[in-house]
């Protein structure tokens, strides 16, 4: 496995926000971590991402994980900023920024503006930016650092289904090919079955279960946990897709 | 495709050229103040005088022009200079650290601190073995020194958050001011006039020892922020997204924030309290040239300092017999130009 989590766990003056977890995830996975709100994703994204004080060990191929390994995307916030969508992905690159910045470094950030379809916001101020550009450029900012752990925090939180779809499968593309690992929450039950190989379902502030979207998501399950009546359906590629009644 | 992945890579380029123009004509400005700063004075000497005794050097025949220009002028010149470069500077680090666009020097009450160290160097000077003109400027560079570690102290206690280093300089501030009202009411008559003239800041009180002292701060400050350039840059993208960018935002807001104490220690251990500079340049620095750190942080240093040359000259020009100092000049251009900066924020939200 590339990603051993080992009894990671987060507690905020005597409360448990995050009993002890474990999980291990291989090369390439890109893992959903599902629940609903204040279960503890939020708080398990950032532990593993070392920006949370927590106990228990996180390793990638049998290391510790170290911060430069990492691309952690919080939950969308507004940036008030007037660096330019080039800048801001320049930024990316910070550690190794000079006083001039190296035109393979300005290619590299305008390849991944094109990838992800922003060109033409290359030179607009990011403040000047809708909630779902500001957080397009900032994923492009992430996966321009090429990490091999990707955490996201609610990326597709303010987009549209076009853009919740092309994120979702540039992250794809970033697990294989890097064979790094990418760990999102996501609310959407039926793109994160879609979308990723494996389930971490947080209940409450515990890691109830873990594997195979298909396996994670049954019906009762779902229907204890989020309070709803449901209906799991079938995708033509054998995705589960969840249904309301 | 391939045309619109070339434009951005022009784009920087030219964007990096301008901000090098914009630069280049604030320093020439710059250069234009000082000279005409250098040219007027209330001697009244003329203009070719001026001249000669520049081209004369300090020990010009001319004794009376060479010690005018050389000995008055161009320290005072030097050092509004140095000391509107070292509150431009420190206005916008601490703009950037805090995340807040009303922050300066001043919000963590280093200049009240720096007054009252004055204050207490004018009143208590005499029982120590040295000169008045070192106790006075040591006295306030300490005492600022002192602001900055009890703030220091409590960020290492909860946090360097902004709102707890704003909250703690609060604090400091009415802390020292109260300190400051104390001394000044049990001084004596003429030594309640001095501490007020000092209070007031002033170019007058300058030497070739307050340009050497605040050129060696710089020298100093310079190449530790010219490090964090990209580092500061990055914060302006907001706490979580640099943080998330593997940036250790405490070290960096600590490292900073001692340089912004001994940045402004240094300017107004020896002019007294200068207000403003600190707020009005870094805003401007930001309008013309943008966030990157690379090129605000020098223009907001030349706009600083053209500020505090300009209100040299305006003080010179409005009353030639007695200058007017600095200080209350830049108090009352300052003024509108805060109400501007507060307007065309509340625009921007």
């Amino acid at each position: 496995m590339s990603l051993d989590v080992e009894g990671l766990s987060v507690r905020r003056g005597r409360r448990e926000v995050l009993a002890p977890a474990s999980f291990a995830l291989p090369p390439g996975c890109v893992a959903g971590v599902v629940g609903p709100n204040g279960a503890g994703k939020s708080s398990l994204l950032a532990a593993v991402a070392g920006l949370l004080p927590a106990e228990g060990r996180v390793h990638w191929q049998g290391r510790p994980l170290v911060p430069q390994q990492v691309g952690f995307l919080p939950q969308c916030f507004a940036v008030k900023s007037r660096l330019t969508v080039l800048e801001c992905l320049l930024l990316g690159l910070r550690e190794s920024l000079g006083w001039r910045v190296q035109p393979a470094q300005v290619a590299a950030a305008e390849r991944m503006l094109a990838r992800l379809g922003l060109s033409q916001l290359s030179d607009r101020p990011m403040e000047a930016l809708s909630g779902g550009q500001q957080q397009l450029v900032l994923l492009a900012q992430r996966l321009l650092r090429r990490p091999v752990l990707l955490i996201l925090d609610e990326p597709t939180s303010a987009l549209d289904l076009h853009h919740q779809v092309q994120v979702l499968r540039h992250v794809r593309a970033h697990a294989e090919e890097t064979g790094g690992v990418v760990l999102t929450a996501l609310h959407d039950l039926t793109m994160a079955a879609r979308f990723c190989d494996r389930l971490l379902l947080i209940e409450a502030g515990t890691l109830t279960a873990e594997g195979p979207p298909a396996e994670v998501l049954d019906e009762p399950r779902v229907t204890r946990i989020w309070r709803i009546d449901i209906e799991i359906l079938a995708s033509r590629e054998g995705h589960p897709v969840i249904v309301p009644h | 495709m391939t045309v619109a992945l070339a434009m951005p890579g022009h784009a920087i380029r030219r964007e990096t050229a301008g901000r090098l123009a914009m630069l280049g004509a604030a320093a020439l400005v710059l250069l234009a103040l000082a000279v005409t700063d250098l040219v007027t004075g209330p001697s009244g000497m003329p203009l070719g005088k001026v001249l000669a005794a520049f081209a004369a050097g300090p020990d010009g025949a001319d004794r009376g022009a060479a010690t005018i220009l050389w000995q008055l002028r161009m320290p005072q010149t030097l050092t509004g200079v140095l000391v509107g470069a070292s509150l431009g500077v420190a206005g916008l680090v601490m703009q950037t650290i805090l995340a807040n666009p009303l922050a300066s020097p001043y919000t963590l009450g280093f200049s009240a601190a720096a007054g009252f160290g004055a204050a207490l160097g004018i009143m208590f000077g005499g029982l120590l073995p040295l000169a008045v003109w070192i106790v006075v400027p040591a006295s306030a560079f300490a005492m600022t020194l002192v602001a900055c570690c009890l703030i220091y102290a409590i960020a290492r206690a909860r946090g360097a958050s902004p709102e707890v280093l704003v909250l703690a300089g609060i604090a400091t501030l009415f802390f020292f001011q109260s300190l400051q009202s104390l001394l000044q009411f049990l001084a004596a008559p003429e030594v309640l006039q001095q501490i007020v003239f000092w209070l007031f800041g002033s170019l007058l009180k300058s030497s070739w020892t307050s340009v050497q002292a605040i050129f060696l701060i710089l020298c100093i400050a310079a190449p530790i922020l010219a490090r964090d350039v990209w580092n500061l840059t990055a914060l302006r993208l907001g706490e979580a997204n640099a943080a998330s960018l593997g940036l250790d935002i405490d070290r960096l807001r600590r490292r900073c924030f001692a340089l912004v104490a001994l940045l402004t220690a240094g300017a107004v251990s020896f002019t007294g309290t200068i207000g403003f500079i600190g707020l009005i340049a870094p805003h401007v620095a930001r309008r013309m040239v943008g966030e990157d750190h690379r090129f605000a942080l020098p223009v907001a240093a030349v706009l600083g300092a053209v500020l505090l040359v300009a209100a040299s000259v305006i003080g010179k020009l409005i009353s030639p017999g007695a200058v007017i100092p600095v200080g209350i000049i830049t108090a009352i251009a300052g003024i509108p130009m805060l109400l501007a900066v507060i307007l065309k924020e509340g625009g921007r939200r």
